[in-house]
């Protein structure tokens, strides 16, 4: 028996070294010519459409992109291929913390991209800090950004906060105001989930200070699809500005709702998916005029560029708020890769200091986050374009009143 | 006021009920308690978009091919997949968890191929999308279709089940399957058309939902959500019970919205939910 034992353990021992020999040969080997970058995305269960929008075209088209240049500069001027490793998080973030801790131990990959959505960024945020990955998060949108990345230093912040959309869409309704086009009568509605909750939070003081009365202010529960009693009331409450912080399905919904009860307001906002390449379909090519959260420098050469690209390599369009931001992100990357290597905590040092040539043109992050952003755009001649800040270069005029559907 | 909230609420109720139908004819006669139900409905909505942009045929046109489609499509899954399950649990009443442990595969199936095949984006037509005065009420004429489809199949369907000799087969298999042999009724081929005529109504719902609303290829769950409630509210099987209950839905939905707090839809859907679950189990209009 003991006997037996010994030898026993004694060819487990050596096939286990064996093997992890191999395994640790192997794991040199890719690591010497490429660049191991993984991610973890939803491509099914309900945030696979968002990602599969902003986040996965993105990640592909940039590897693609690269990887056909001769792959990644290095800072002693080799280049490496980008080699994917790619899990499907199922939107479910018990999946999501896995296939991170999956990607960080097993994979042991160079880098790792976040997923799609703020929930999903935070709930790895405290992963990817213990195992000392950079997280390059886009697509999160949070007014406790500076609180994060003074609990995970590595961790950046791209898209701003609720607070931000809320002011700005306030300022630029105030300057409609004081030049007499629109009353001081807003109808608000707002979806009953973290991103709508968050932007009327911010929203209600400002609308206040700036003087405008909120006659109509609802929320409505996620995955309402009926608004036509919602768009009733608001159309009777004779404001002149129709507000809805909204996710796509809600957004879609309330416009084509306008549409066939022949609302009119001077002001038509609506939140998340009116930025989408979709949209001008969707408002039966009535789009102009309508404004929505985010937007582009749309006479910017490198975003009209970027765009024929995207829908060339992708077969679509991107959409007109987080996609070019998540494919700057990316640049950013690879040039700050190009500068450091693929060390995470230079990287995240060099991503936060360095200066960056993007598609967005020039950025310089603060504090780990990207503050110098659209907070409104408007659809104008079939282009989406920023109009606030109404400062910020190739900013547009918004277009107010919009005209009638 | 109160007109718009009648109004309002029951065209939206017609659109709940239609897309109720065909899961209370499923249960009822084939007694399987299909959870891949909404993937049914959102794949005939993704097949009418397809039809409409690709192939140019219109909307209420394709609605007559889809209608035929989802009928072979549920007979061809009852005799593939539900056959051999029925058959092992012969009278112990198995049948129950395993349907819903296998349909609960099918979903994942389909939701996986709807997204290879037509993308995670959202999806949408514009067709008929204007309003028409009903009552001094704006009302989406997309929306009036879908409420005129839902009157014109429900009321064949419950005339059909209490006046015909089909209908009483369709009947006895619901009630008492194990004595239905005995006056020759074949259970296995009424249960088999149950649950095709089921699917055809699933996708007549989604084909009607793809002409008014957007949708992705992962909302499925949403609609068997609704469709559930549904079908508990109104008694399970019970064509009638099922109208009634989505009308019912529709309107309280819309009265809450306008009266109360938009805010609060959801919460008095399932508030009255809870309700008939705990004093009426068997559903508002069911025997028992």
């Amino acid at each position: 028996m003991t006997d037996y034992n010994r030898r026993a353990t004694l060819r487990a021992f050596s096939l286990g070294l064996a093997a992890a020999l191999s395994v640790s040969a192997s794991v040199a080997e890719a690591a010497d010519d490429t660049v191991t970058i993984g991610y973890a995305v939803a491509r099914t269960g309900p945030n696979a459409t968002g990602a599969g929008i902003t986040t996965i075209p993105n990640y592909e088209l940039w590897v693609k992109t690269v990887n056909e240049a001769g792959g990644l500069a290095m800072p002693d001027g080799t280049k490496r291929m980008i080699e994917v490793v790619e899990y499907d998080d199922r939107s479910s973030n018990e999946d999501l913390v896995r296939a991170i801790e999956r990607l960080a131990s097993q994979d042991k990959v160079d880098i790792i991209l976040p997923p799609w959505g703020t929930g999903s960024n935070l709930a790895i945020a405290p992963l990817m800090d213990r195992f000392g990955y950079l997280q390059l998060g886009v697509t999160n949108v949070t007014d406790k950004a500076p609180e994060f990345v003074e609990r995970w230093p590595r961790s950046f912040w791209m898209l701003g906060g609720g607070h931000d959309y809320a002011s700005g869409l306030v300022e630029m309704l105030s300057a409609a105001h004081d030049a007499g086009i629109i009353n001081n009568e807003v109808a608000v509605v707002s979806v009953a989930d973290g991103f709508g909750i968050d932007l009327i939070n911010g929203a209600r003081p400002a609308f206040e200070e700036a003087g405008f009365e909120l006659v109509y202010d609802e929320s409505y529960p996620l995955g309402t699809s009926d608004f036509a009693a919602i768009m009733n009331e608001a159309q009777n409450s004779g404001a002149d500005s129709f507000v809805a912080f909204s996710y796509p399905p809600g957004s879609f919904g309330m416009t084509k709702t306008a549409q066939s009860m022949g609302f009119n307001p001077k002001v038509f906002f609506i939140g998340v998916g009116g930025a989408f390449p979709i949209f001008p379909g969707i408002a039966d090519g009535k789009a102009d005029g309508v404004l929505a959260i985010g937007g582009v420098n749309a006479d910017s050469g490198a975003i009209q560029e970027y765009f024929a690209r995207h829908t060339e390599v992708v077969g679509n369009p991107p959409d007109s708020w987080a996609s070019a931001i998540t494919y700057a992100s990316l640049e950013m990357l690879e040039q700050a890769i190009a500068k450091v290597g693929v060390d995470n905590d230079a990287l995240a040092e060099e991503l936060n200091s360095g200066i960056f040539d993007t598609i967005i043109g020039e950025v310089k992050l603060e504090d780990n986050q990207l503050r110098d952003l659209w907070w409104v755009g408007q659809w104008q001649d079939g282009a989406f374009k920023g109009v606030n800040p109404a400062d910020k270069e190739g900013a547009a005029d918004p277009d107010i009143p919009k005209p009638e559907w | 006021m109160l007109l718009t909230t009648l109004v309002l609420g029951l065209v939206l109720g017609g659109t709940y009920a239609l897309l109720a139908l065909g899961l209370t004819l499923q249960y009822g006669i084939a007694r399987i308690m299909n959870l891949a139900y909404g993937e049914i409905t959102l794949l005939a909505a993704f097949i009418l978009v397809f039809l409409f942009q690709g192939l140019g045929i219109p909307p209420l046109a394709a609605l007559v091919l889809i209608a035929p489609a989802g009928y072979g499509l549920g007979w061809l899954l009852y005799t593939v997949m539900m056959q051999p399950l029925v058959a092992r649990s012969g009278s112990s009443g198995r049948l129950d968890v395993d349907s819903i442990l296998a349909t609960f595969g099918l979903l994942f199936l389909i939701q996986g191929v709807l997204l290879v095949t037509f993308g995670a984006n959202f999806t949408s037509i514009s067709y008929l999308d204007r309003g028409i005065n009903i009552l001094g009420v704006s009302v989406a004429l997309n929306r009036l279709i879908a409420f005129a489809i839902c009157v014109v199949v429900g009321t064949v369907l419950v005339l059909v089940l209490a006046r015909t000799r089909w209908g009483l087969n369709l009947r006895a298999v619901a009630q008492t399957p194990a004595s239905a042999p005995l006056v020759g009724i074949d259970v296995n081929r009424v249960a088999r058309q149950g649950f095709a005529l089921g699917t055809a109504l699933a996708a007549v719902g989604g084909a009607s939902i793809a002409m008014y609303q957007t949708f992705s290829a992962t909302d499925g769950v949403v609609f068997t959500m609704k469709a559930l409630v549904i079908v508990i509210m109104g008694g399970v099987g019970n064509v009638g019970g099922a109208l009634l209950a989505g009308l019912a839905l529709g309107l309280v939905e819309t009265f809450v919205a306008t009266a109360i707090d938009p805010g609060l839809t959801l919460a008095a859907t399932f508030a009255i939910f809870l309700g008939v679950l705990l004093w009426r189990p068997q559903g508002l209009f069911g025997k028992g």
